[in-house]
Formats: C-alpha cells, sequence, structure tokens
C-alpha cells in the first residue's frame, strides 16, 4: 500500500480501495454526504454494540475474501415467474440478459444513468432514508453504500404494473466486491411487486430505499443463496405513508456471512408493515452466520407492523436476530408483534437474539416472543410410527417451524416456488 | 402375528421398571384385548413395541411375523406392518394432515419396494375412507389434530390405520373421548380392517368399545404383566366387579 498511514486506520485503507463513480450534480451531493456521514461515524467494529453478535471485520476490510462459486443443475428462483427481468454480473448490468427497462405503471432506469440527470424524484430519495436512518442508531455500511455505489435500479411507480421486477445477480468472479444502491418510489395509490435473487458477488454491498406514498402497496420477496463462501450486507430503508402496505419476505441458505438490515419508518396513519425471515444454514457444507436486524418505528396512529423471523441451524451455523419496536408519543393504537424463533438441530448451533420494544405511547399493543429451541421428540416420533422416516421426518418439521414466516408471501406463486427451494435445500443436506 | 416373550422393559431416564415379564401372542385374523388398572403398563407396552425412545429393554423379545421388531427403527416396523393408535395423539402445526398421511403411506410403500400412489389415487382413497369415518374434508386440510377434539383425534387414528392397512393394529384406549356414535363408527372402521391376515391388540378399560369389536381373547395387565387370560366374559366379569377379585386371586 502506497499510504502507510491506510495501514493505521481502517476507514483510510477501506476507502483508498474505493472510487466514487462519475458524477455531477445531485448525485455527487448525496454521496458527498453520505460519506461525510461514513468519516463521521468510521466503520463499525465488533466492539459496537450493534455488531456484538457479528464481527464486520470482512465486510470492512479493504479487500473481499474471495468465494468460491457453487454450481448446481436446478433453475434459479423466479424462473417460472412472468417478470421484468434485470440481471447483474458481479455487479454490473447486463443488457443482453436483461429485458428492456420499460414497463406501463413505471419509469426504471440505471442509476449510473439516473445520477446524470435532474431527476427529482430520484434526487429526493437516493441516500436520504439512508441518512434518516443514522439515528438513533449507527449504520455506516449504509452510508459507505450510498457514497460508492458502483450502480442500482430507480424506479418510479405510478400504476400498478403487471409484472413484477426481478433483481438477479449473478456471481461469475470469485474475488468480486459490489455495492449496489436502488430506490424505489411507489406513488400515490400505486403498487409494486420487487423480487430479488442470487448470490451477486463475493462480496456484496447492497441497499434499498422504498418510499411507499399514500395508499400505495410495496411487496418484496427475495433469495439469498449458493456461494457458501460469499458476504453480504444489506440494507433496506423504507418509509410509509398513510395507508399504504410494505410487506417484504427473505429466504437465506448458505453464506458464510450475511446481516441484514431493515429500517421502517411508519410515518403515515393506518399503515401496514411486514417484514419476515426464513434463513437455513448447515456448517456441515460451509461456515453460516446470519444475522437478521431489524427497526421499526412507529410515528403514525394505528399501524400495524409485524417481525415473523425463523432460522434453522444444523451442525454448528449460527443465527442472530436483533428487532426493535419504537412507538413514538402519539403513535396510538399501535399493533406490533415481533417474533423471532430458531430451531437448533444440535447442540453445536447457537442462535443470539436481542428482541427490545422501546414504547412512549399508552394504547399500544405490542408482544415480542424469542424462542430456542430443539425438533419435537414427540412429534418426531408420531411421524415416524406412521412410518415416515426419520429424516423426511424432520425435514416434515423444518418446514412447519418455518411456516408461519413463509405464510408472510401473500402471492401463491412465489410462495410455492421458495417452498420449492427450501425443499431442494432440505434434500441436498439430508443426513 | 405379534410374539412378546418375557419382556422386561425399564425406563432409561431413571431405575424404573414397568414391564416385568410379559408374554402374549396374537395370532393373524384375531382381536385380542387387554384391560387393566391405571399404570399397570398397557401404554408402555404398546410404546415399545413401536419403538419410542426412552425405555430400555432388559430381557425378552417381541416380533412380528418373525421378525425382531426390537431391532428395527420405528419407521421400519412400521413398514413391517405395526401401526399403533396412540392413546395420546399427538399435535403437530405447520404439518398438513394430507401432507403427512400421503408421506406416510409412500414412504411405506416406497420401503416395501411398492410403487408411490399417485396424487389422485391417493386423493380418492383418503376421501372415501375420511367420509366413512365422518372425517370433513376441512379437517384433512387442516394440521396434524391441531385444534381437533379428542374424539376427532382419534377418528383421524383410524383414518392412518385405515391408509395404511397394517398387519398389526394395536388400539391404546381408542375409545376413550368418543360419544356413542364416533364410538360405533370407530368400531366399524376396525371392523372393515378385521381379515385373516391381520391382527388387533386392543386396550381399553370398557366393554362398550367389545360390544362392537368382539374380542377373541380378553388379557388383564397387572404391575407390569399379563395376569389372566380368557374369553370375552373376562371383560364381562372386570366390567361388574372390577380387578380387585381377579388381582386377589392371582396374587
Ligand atoms: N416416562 C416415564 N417416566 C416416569 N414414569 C413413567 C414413564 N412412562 C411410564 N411411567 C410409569 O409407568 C407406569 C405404566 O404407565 P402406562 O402409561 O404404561 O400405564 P397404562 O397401563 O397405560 O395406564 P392407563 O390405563 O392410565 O393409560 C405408570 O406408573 C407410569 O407412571
Ligand atoms: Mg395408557
Amino acid at each position: 500500500m502506497a499510504n502507510p498511514a491506510a495501514k493505521q486506520d481502517p476507514l483510510e485503507a477501506r476507502l483508498a480501495a474505493l472510487s466514487m463513480p462519475d458524477c455531477a450534480g445531485w448525485a455527487a451531493d448525496a454521496r458527498n454526504g453520505a460519506l461525510g456521514r461514513l468519516r463521521a461515524i468510521g466503520l463499525p467494529s465488533k466492539r459496537d454494540e450493534y455488531w456484538k453478535f457479528t464481527n464486520p471485520a470482512t465486510l470492512t476490510q479493504a479487500d473481499a475474501p474471495g468465494a468460491s462459486l457453487f454450481k448446481h443443475e436446478e433453475p434459479l428462483p423466479f424462473a417460472e415467474v412472468d417478470r421484468l427481468h434485470i440481471v447483474f454480473v458481479d455487479g454490473v448490468f447486463d443488457a443482453e440478459a436483461s429485458d428492456d427497462l420499460a414497463m406501463e405503471g413505471i419509469e426504471i432506469e440505471r442509476l449510473s444513468d439516473a445520477q446524470t440527470r435532474d431527476i427529482h424524484w430520484a434526487k429526493d430519495l437516493y441516500g436520504s432514508l439512508e441518512a434518516d436512518g443514522q439515528t438513533p442508531v449507527d449504520r455506516p455500511l449504509a452510508a459507505l453504500n450510498t457514497a460508492f455505489a458502483s450502480d442500482g435500479i430507480v424506479i418510479r411507480v405510478s400504476g400498478q404494473p403487471t409484472k413484477p421486477i426481478n433483481f438477479t445477480y449473478r456471481h461469475r468472479d470469485e474475488s468480486s466486491d459490489v455495492i449496489l444502491h436502488h430506490v424505489v418510489k411507489v406513488e400515490e395509490g400505486a403498487k409494486v411487486t420487487i423480487l430479488e435473487n442470487g448470490p451477486a458477488a463475493a462480496r456484496f454491498s447492497k441497499t434499498m430505499e422504498v418510499d411507499v406514498a399514500d395508499n400505495a402497496e410495496f411487496h418484496h420477496v427475495r433469495t439469498q443463496g449458493r456461494d457458501h463462501e460469499r458476504r453480504a450486507v444489506t440494507h433496506m430503508f423504507a418509509r410509509l405513508g398513510e395507508n399504504s402496505v410494505f410487506k417484504s419476505f427473505t429466504m437465506t441458505v448458505n453464506g458464510v456471512l450475511t446481516r441484514n438490515e431493515a429500517v421502517i419508518d411508519i410515518r403515515g396513519d393506518n399503515a401496514t408493515a411486514h417484514i419476515a425471515g426464513a434463513a437455513v444454514g448447515d456448517k456441515a457444507t460451509g461456515d453460516f452466520h446470519h444475522d437478521d436486524t431489524v427497526f421499526i418505528t412507529h410515528d403514525a396512529v394505528n399501524c400495524e407492523s409485524r417481525q415473523v423471523f425463523k432460522k434453522v441451524l444444523r451442525n454448528g451455523a449460527e443465527g442472530v436476530f436483533q428487532g426493535k419496536i419504537l412507538v413514538k408519543p402519539g403513535a396510538q393504537k399501535t399493533d406490533g408483534y415481533q417474533l423471532s424463533q430458531a430451531l437448533l438441530l444440535d447442540d453445536d448451533s447457537s442462535f443470539q437474539a436481542k428482541p427490545e420494544l422501546e414504547i412512549y405511547a399508552d394504547d399500544v399493543q405490542c408482544s415480542h416472543g424469542s424462542t430456542t429451541g430443539a425438533i419435537d421428540e414427540e412429534a418426531h416420533f408420531y411421524l415416524r410410527s406412521r412410518g415416515v422416516p426419520a429424516d423426511i421426518a424432520t425435514d416434515l418439521l423444518v418446514l412447519a417451524f418455518l411456516a408461519e414466516s413463509i405464510d408472510e408471501i401473500e402471492d401463491e406463486t412465489l410462495r410455492a416456488d421458495i417452498l420449492d427451494r427450501l425443499q431442494a435445500w432440505l434434500d441436498r443436506h439430508r443426513g | 402375528m405379534l410374539d412378546i416373550k418375557n419382556l422386561h422393559v425399564s425406563l432409561e431416564e431413571e431405575d424404573k421398571q414397568i414391564l416385568k415379564g410379559v408374554d402374549l401372542t396374537v395370532e393373524a385374523g384375531k382381536v385380542h384385548a387387554i384391560m387393566g388398572p391405571n399404570g399397570s403398563g398397557k401404554s408402555t407396552l404398546s410404546y415399545v413395541l413401536s419403538g419410542r425412545d426412552g425405555y430400555e429393554v432388559t430381557n425378552g423379545a417381541a416380533s412380528l411375523k418373525g421378525e425382531d421388531l426390537l431391532d428395527m427403527e420405528p419407521e421400519e416396523r412400521a413398514a413391517a406392518g405395526l401401526f399403533l393408535a396412540f392413546q395420546y395423539p399427538v399435535e403437530i402445526p405447520g404439518v398438513g394432515n394430507m401432507t403427512f398421511l400421503r408421506t406416510a403411506v409412500n414412504a411405506q410403500r416406497k420401503a416395501r419396494g411398492e410403487e408411490e400412489l399417485s396424487a389422485a389415487d391417493f386423493l380418492k382413497e383418503v376421501r372415501a375412507k375420511a367420509k366413512a369415518l365422518k372425517i370433513d374434508a376441512d379437517m384433512l386440510k387442516r394440521p396434524v389434530n391441531v385444534g381437533f377434539s379428542g374424539g376427532e383425534k382419534k377418528r383421524n387414528e383410524i383414518l392412518q390405520m385405515a391408509m395404511l392397512e397394517p398387519a398389526m393394529c394395536i388400539l391404546d384406549e381408542t375409545d376413550s373421548g368418543l360419544d356413542v356414535d364416533a364410538m360405533k363408527l370407530v368400531a366399524e372402521g376396525v371392523n372393515a380392517l378385521r381379515d385373516e391376515g391381520r391382527g388387533f391388540l386392543v386396550i381399553t378399560h370398557y366393554q362398550r368399545l367389545l360390544d362392537h369389536i368382539k374380542p377373541d381373547v380378553v388379557h388383564i395387565m397387572a404391575n407390569g404383566r399379563i395376569v389372566k387370560t380368557g374369553g370375552p366374559e373376562l371383560a364381562l366379569e372386570v366390567e361388574q366387579n372390577g380387578y380387585a377379585d381377579i388381582l386377589a386371586e392371582v396374587a
């Protein structure tokens, strides 16, 4: 390294390995603003309270640790779904593999194109929900993402497009280090479904900022899978208007390190926010550490939020859940529900959870529960006594355990697709 | 069909002997009943035969059609033809009754080298059998036994038995919790399965069930042993006089 000082300072070392894309005007302002936030906060370290259960070292080091590719013959998720398909290969937009960026009811384009022009809605959104999301908890890796994202997709939905938009992130290069940033603005009364899948990169940083206006709906189904050695830190920042609906589900299989943060800010009355996840890890096929970190703020009346996170951990796999519901003064009639559960298939696996409620209104209903358990032996024996082999009985109980989170996916086809993925994973990891 | 010889069983967790030398043979085509005071070991016998964890066989043997049962995994025993209708059927949230039944039927077929039942054939069969037991479509769709009434759970056990067509059926207090009409349905379900190739071991406290399922042989179990064996009249005697006389007689 040319600069000896860089060795002293991890942030400088990280920054030295990054370059801000060429852009002018609003995008440069937003990126520089984010860089300022990052410099003020510094990179996360395992000494930070918010990173107590997940060591960010490999996410912050200058060079991405490599990740070998995991090849199998199964079709990719959502392959059967009629969708607008957008493909990134190691973070680089693949025009050939992608559909035309055009559909009735939406404006859609690449960030790298949008940032050169004065697009008011993208300008208002890019980096702004991320900036808001920096309080009360620092999220330096999100600021880094805003500052240095090489590309992404910006979408403005004004109607009700007939097809979901599907981002597929392919991973080809074993050392790819990718930063993408999407913004989605769902205008009043509009409705959109975003799908995401694919391992993306050896190290992947992804942020999505979603503004759901009054009476609008945003649906999101994501799979993170395959490559065992991949690392990812993702941020979902959402702002919800009156009567709006936000629903997000993530399935994660494999992955040496995944940290998914969701920051949901409920600003309009009568809004609904559901966020769910199903993660399965088996250390026998590679280290697995999965962290769901969620922060939901209720700042409006009569809103419902629901968190349902389930993890199945085997052979020493690790799961983390940090979830908070903050009910601000005046956010009466809040209905907040938070469930985080882990099913440990052996004594080597572990689950750490930090569920939190912080409530400043008096007429609210909030509940949270976190459990760690093993397979129900009574149920397991009952199944076996009917002739179901032990491993299949375990699989049935695993899927039963995950059901409550998978049921959060409203669309039947997507739900079936996710179930197929999980079944395939279980088939690969039997015994 | 089912041969139990000098079976001694203790609990794995604590030093407690529950079965103290059970001898019992159920021939193909026959219905045997076991009666006996609470805590005498009837359910333990049925669990040990079906392979539940937590018991240690310290002596004796049990075989089904000549095959050593105690050596097999629970699912192997099931595939070999053993079925236990549980005294307390287990609720399994999240596992659909239909999925469960189809998985079980096909797993057993596969284990026996038979072809799996097609989805359509399975559906047809399960619907017909459920109807006979007055189990409605809604119950079939629900998770296994979740929210079922006591009587519904017992009927669901008989439905599983009807679908799996086991060679040796053990019914542990299937009559408890059943209303009069449901008892008839269950008895009809059992009687429909009676044939020369199939054995039954019916554990019950009451003559009432045996009015409908006529036993060939009645055993009295007490303190971990079969203490008396007789014909159907033995059940009537218990019904009228309780166990005191019988226990005094064998003491
Ligand atoms: N896991 C266990 N731990 C402790 N004691 C047990 C266990 N299983 C069985 N026992 C004891 O073994 C004895 C026999 O129980 P079992 O359930 O076999 O009786 P049963 O004849 O079926 O009674 P009932 O007619 O009430 O159903 C009882 O004293 C019971 O408490
Ligand atoms: Mg009993």
